[in-house]
């Protein structure tokens, strides 16, 4: 009873089980390995891309006209643009601005989702009614429109095109977490608390929103991909990211008049969105059957 | 110790897109008295308004009309924090226990919450808090080495024992058990019953204690009420209600009531 020394190693041992079953369930899937490995790569490109671009001038805009062109050789895997710039470097830079802009789209649109459906879900009667015909309202606008509008409002760039994107992502989360939270707080362990004597705010900071965090990581890893896809959509049409900064749908938008000729040049771009986007619904997916197991199909 | 007077909870049609549905009276002029010191039973079948009345009492409900006085003093005139200090004195175990404890919680933390809820009122430091968890496990029949541990890492019998833990932190003087035992193997509702009775001899607890198990309620209460359709149909010691039931809703439940040994 005083062995106090040996109760957080108790405590150490009985996590790290759990941990160590969630990684077991998760590695039983190949595909979730798969999506693993794939992020970590888009990751370890996010942070380390621009640095390990083989022509970093040319990432900072630099032209070599003389190499117009050039097809994939061993100088240029992926060979270079109407510009001479070397398109590997390109995009091992451009992960960067796409992956951070989809994953600040995705942490914005939680943080305000989260709290939208919490208080929504948690109060509910006129409140949730407000709050709910809100988020529908934002749901009725297409994102892609909306962004558009506020581009046009306050201009393009990196900032205003995550908080045009995040404004018309909010409400899926909020949805999601109203549900979760409406149902945990019919739990008798809530019951429990509150005769216990637990205030409104321990009740849904203590005992509901730890419990529906696996489905709002699921959906954040599934929207990571959708994230980066509307970022680069933005981009095509002109509306995000400004060259000379190097993003993967401005550099498709711009060789998209030069295929079929020089295919290396929208080609390389567009695969590694694909990648990107594929590994993080992978990795969803693998999660969501460790995480969140009675959603699996 | 707790007085229930004519209390009446009617939850109210809900107006549907096809007209309006009916009212449904889940308790009618409910009228009972726990004494200090015994164990109360409350029988009745499935919906015939005994959780809801747990929840008038514990106030997670507010009834229609009619009052419940704890100590003499009316529940619905308290003030909020006379309310959460009341809440310390009366406190509930729940029929499923694999329902009523909180997975992302450690029992630590479970046991320990309503201490640090409490603490105006218990003055218990982090250090004590922990102690005092220590000996509830202990009276419980748990050990130090589960205090870490995680729900889900218990059986239903030894979940049970950790909400009874709960139930006891802050002190309580009257313990609300909701069907504690319908939910566990006939093996362990023995266990726990033994586990009751025990800690109410050592604790000097008062119980209300509710059942559909005739057998349960013979064993544990000193009186007992029988309620049908949220209506008390019949009260008295057990003994007599046992041997010689008054109304014909008496009669039919103990006659069929299985055949079962009960030790004196």
């Amino acid at each position: 009873m005083t062995d106090i020394a040996t109760t957080p190693a108790v405590a150490r041992t009985a996590r790290s089980e759990a941990m160590r079953r969630a990684l077991f369930r998760f590695r039983q899937s190949k595909l979730s390995i798969v999506g693993a490995v794939m992020v970590f790569l888009v990751l370890f490109f996010t942070a380390f891309g621009g640095l390990l671009a083989p022509y970093p001038e040319h990432v900072a805009g630099g032209v070599d006209t003389a190499n117009r062109f050039l097809a994939p050789s061993v100088g240029h895997p992926f060979g270079t643009n109407e510009l001479g710039q070397d398109v590997l470097s390109l995009v091992m830079a451009g992960t960067t601005v796409s992956v951070a802009a989809g994953f600040a789209v995705v942490l914005i649109g939680t943080l305000i989702g989260t709290t939208v459906g919490a208080i929504a879900g948690f109060n509910g009667g006129w409140i949730d009614e407000v709050l709910m015909r809100l988020s529908d309202l934002m749901l009725t606008i297409p994102g892609l429109i909306l962004a558009m509008a506020v581009a046009a409002a306050l201009g393009p760039g990196f900032v205003n095109m995550i908080l045009a994107i995040s404004l018309s992502w909010w409400p899926g989360y909020a949805r999601l977490v109203r549900g979760e939270v409406i149902s945990a707080r019919e739990e008798v362990y809530v019951s429990a608390a509150r005769a216990i004597g637990a205030s409104p705010a321990r009740v849904l900071f203590r005992h509901i929103l730890p419990n529906i965090v696996s489905p709002v990581i699921v959906k954040m890893s599934l929207d990571m991909g959708f994230a980066i896809l509307t970022v680069a959509a933005l981009g095509f049409i002109g509306i995000g990211v400004r060259p000379p900064t190097p993003e993967w749908g401005t550099l498709l938008s711009i060789s998209r008049s030069y295929m079929p000729d020089f295919w290396w040049t929208a080609i390389f771009p567009g695969l590694a969105m694909f990648l990107a986007v594929f590994g993080f619904n992978l990795l969803g997916d693998g999660l969501r059957d460790v995480l969140d197991p009675r959603a699996r199909r | 110790m707790l007085e229930i007077q004519g209390v009446t909870r009617v939850f109210p049609a809900r107006r549907g897109m096809f007209g309006q549905g009916a009212e449904v009276r889940a308790l009618t002029d409910v009228t009972l008295s726990i004494r200090e010191g015994e164990s109360f039973g409350l029988v009745g079948e499935s919906g015939s308004g005994k959780t809801t009345l747990t929840r008038q009492i514990l106030r997670l409900d507010t009834p229609t009309s009619g009052i419940i006085r704890f100590e003499g003093k009316d529940m619905a005139t308290l003030s909020p924090a006379a309310l959460r200090a009341l809440r310390a004195q009366i406190q509930i175990v729940f029929q499923d226990p694999y329902a009523s404890l909180n997975p992302r919680m450690s029992v630590h933390d479970i046991v320990t919450e309503p201490m640090l809820i409490h603490r105006d009122l218990l003055g218990l430091n982090r250090r004590q808090r922990t102690d005092r968890a220590t000996e509830l496990l202990d009276l419980v029949g748990l050990g130090p080495q589960h205090l870490y541990r995680y729900p889900h890492e218990f059986s239903g019998g030894q979940r049970q024992r950790i909400c009874i833990a709960r139930a006891l932190a802050p002190g309580p003087r009257l313990i609300l058990l909701d069907e504690p035992t319908s939910a566990l193997d006939v093996s362990v509702q023995a266990q726990v019953l033994n586990l009751l009775i025990d800690l109410q001899k050592r604790l000097n607890l008062t119980y209300f204690f509710i059942s559909h198990d005739l057998g349960v309620i013979r064993y544990i209460c000193d009186r007992v009420a029988l309620i049908y359709r949220g209506e008390i149909v019949e009260k008295g010691d057990t003994r007599s209600v046992f041997d010689a039931p008054q109304s014909d809703y008496a009669r039919e439940l103990l006659a069929a009531m299985p055949e079962v040994r009960v030790p004196d």
